[in-house]
């Protein structure tokens, strides 16, 4: 099912301060299913805000987000109920504190889907022990690492089963010898066919495991193309600078 | 001698719990609703910021009328009023103004308390502690990280959801201290409602005094019953706070 348009983002604008500031500059993409696409770009750019965007945590000040063939900037619609299947990885995890990690992880699918509770358990549990955590599942997140928490986030995300998975610099806060357990996760959930729309600094990441690659700056979509093209034959100015920094 | 004196201070100690007891339980409510209030993002005349194009107007009148949230509006003027005037003001115009002209029935709860005046002493402890509950909600609403609430809506939780699973039951962890401190403050306030002539612990004190002349010995019973109430309430309180920090160990 390639080529099958998820998301379509048209001509996305987000002003701050009467346009002074323009995280958002006209940003026109396509997100097909399958794709994992990489989004880079120096800080401020823009990147996290068209990610956020994409599920309204973020009110665009124009333009459309067509997901699943449903225009969801439209304020007449339920955006709960498209949220439900795009999950979300955080930078700082916000696992909830007062919750175990089951609770975490049953929650929406309880409380939003209505699943059964044993089922949402069954689940969840099956979820924790493809990311080796099954043993954790009575614990408070506080007692976990950040490696560890950045799993559960992502497994409770899946635990909504959602169409596509976003991730804003799921690695960013984590100590360096936690990033690959993560990244990992990351990579399996790609080969099994996710559709997942990544922000992240891990350039190896990105050249590995990303089909397509989006480099930002300055609220605008500079160049877009496959790993190979991005890294190796850089055509703009602004990316050619931005690599040699990174890499 | 005050022992003779002894049931008008059981009377007055019963008078005093369910005072205390219904404050706490409408004041609470009240709070939560008003802390709600203030908070919301609610704004009615939305539509006048948007210019001819459908975009926000960044300045002039009719963008700050379309940030104009009167829920929260009237929310803030309910807490200023109250925070910023006397109780006993508060309590004698809630007695002597609202009720002239509201009929209560007029019989006696659990044989002792004279409802007619009961009524209108939970109503005003209650309007009362409501304003300063609210801020402590409101406070503890704010407390929270905002990645909680992007985290849950995330996951296609409601607003509302939102509110009752994740920040809540966080926000009120953490004022728990502040709500104990207002608790024990809502029994020693109700004293004042022996103006009004609730039969509470002071209306007993002023009574004995009335019959015997005597003030010290009813006024050394009246501390230590106050504190008898006051001090197991914030010792429940730190239990339960203890018990909800659960997922604070390591």
């Amino acid at each position: 099912m390639t080529n099958d348009k998820l998301i379509q983002v048209k001509d996305l604008k987000k002003y701050y301060k009467k346009g002074v500031i323009k995280a958002l500059d006209g940003v026109t993409v396509d997100i097909n299913r399958g794709d994992v696409m990489v989004v880079i770009g120096p800080s401020g750019s823009g990147k996290s805000t068209l990610l956020r965007s994409l599920n309204l945590l973020e009110e665009p000040t124009s333009g459309s987000i067509i997901f699943e063939n449903v225009d969801i900037t439209n304020k007449k619609i339920d955006i709960n109920k498209h949220r439900q299947k795009m999950g979300m990885v955080f930078q700082h995890f916000n696992l909830f504190p007062h919750k175990t990690i089951l609770e975490n992880m049953i929650l929406a699918p309880v409380e939003v889907k209505k699943v059964p509770v044993d089922e949402a358990k069954a689940k969840a549990m099956e979820l924790l022990k493809r990311v080796g955590l099954e043993d954790r599942a009575d614990a408070y997140p506080i007692q976990l690492s950040g490696g560890q928490k950045q799993r559960i986030a992502i497994v409770r995300a899946l635990c909504m089963e959602p169409d596509v998975m976003l991730f804003d610099e799921p690695t960013s806060a984590l100590d360096p010898e936690m990033v690959g357990e993560v990244l990992d996760v990351m990579k399996e959930l790609a080969h099994e066919g996710m559709t997942m729309v990544v922000v992240t600094h891990e350039m190896g990441f990105a050249r590995e495991v990303g089909n397509r690659v989006l480099f930002m700056a300055d609220g605008k979509l500079v160049e877009e193309g496959t790993p190979e093209d991005i890294f190796e034959h850089p055509q703009s100015e602004r990316l050619q600078d931005f690599l040699s920094k990174v890499l | 001698m005050t022992w003779d004196y002894r049931q008008l201070f059981i009377d007055g100690l019963v008078c005093t719990v369910s005072l205390s007891a219904l404050t706490v339980i409408f004041g609470f409510i009240l709070a939560l609703l008003l802390a709600v209030m203030r908070l919301s993002k609610w704004q009615p005349f939305g539509f006048l910021a948007l210019d001819k194009h459908g975009h926000l107007r960044e300045d002039g009148f009719l963008a700050a009328l379309g940030r104009f949230n009167p829920v929260s509006f009237i929310a803030s003027v309910y807490v200023e009023l109250f925070r910023a005037t006397p109780m006993l003001v508060q309590l004698f115009i809630i007695y002597y103004v609202v009720f002239a002209n509201i009929d209560i029935p007029s019989f006696k709860l659990f044989g002792t308390i004279r409802f007619e005046r009961f009524v209108p002493g939970v109503v005003a402890l209650s309007l009362n502690s409501a304003a300063y509950l609210s801020e402590i909600i409101r406070s503890g609403i704010q407390s929270i990280d905002g990645g909680q609430t992007e985290a849950a809506r995330s996951l296609g939780l409601t607003q509302a959801q939102n509110m009752r699973f994740i920040i809540l039951p966080q926000a009120i962890k953490n004022i728990l201290p502040a709500i104990a401190n207002e608790f024990v403050t809502i029994i020693k306030e109700s004293s004042i409602c022996y103006t009004i002539g609730v039969g509470e612990i002071m209306y007993a004190v002023t009574s004995i005094k009335g019959a015997t002349f005597r003030i010290a010995e009813p006024l050394v019973v009246a501390t230590a019953v106050y504190f008898c109430l006051t001090f197991p309430t914030s010792k429940i309180i730190e239990h339960f706070e203890r018990k909800m920090s659960v997922g604070d160990k390591r």
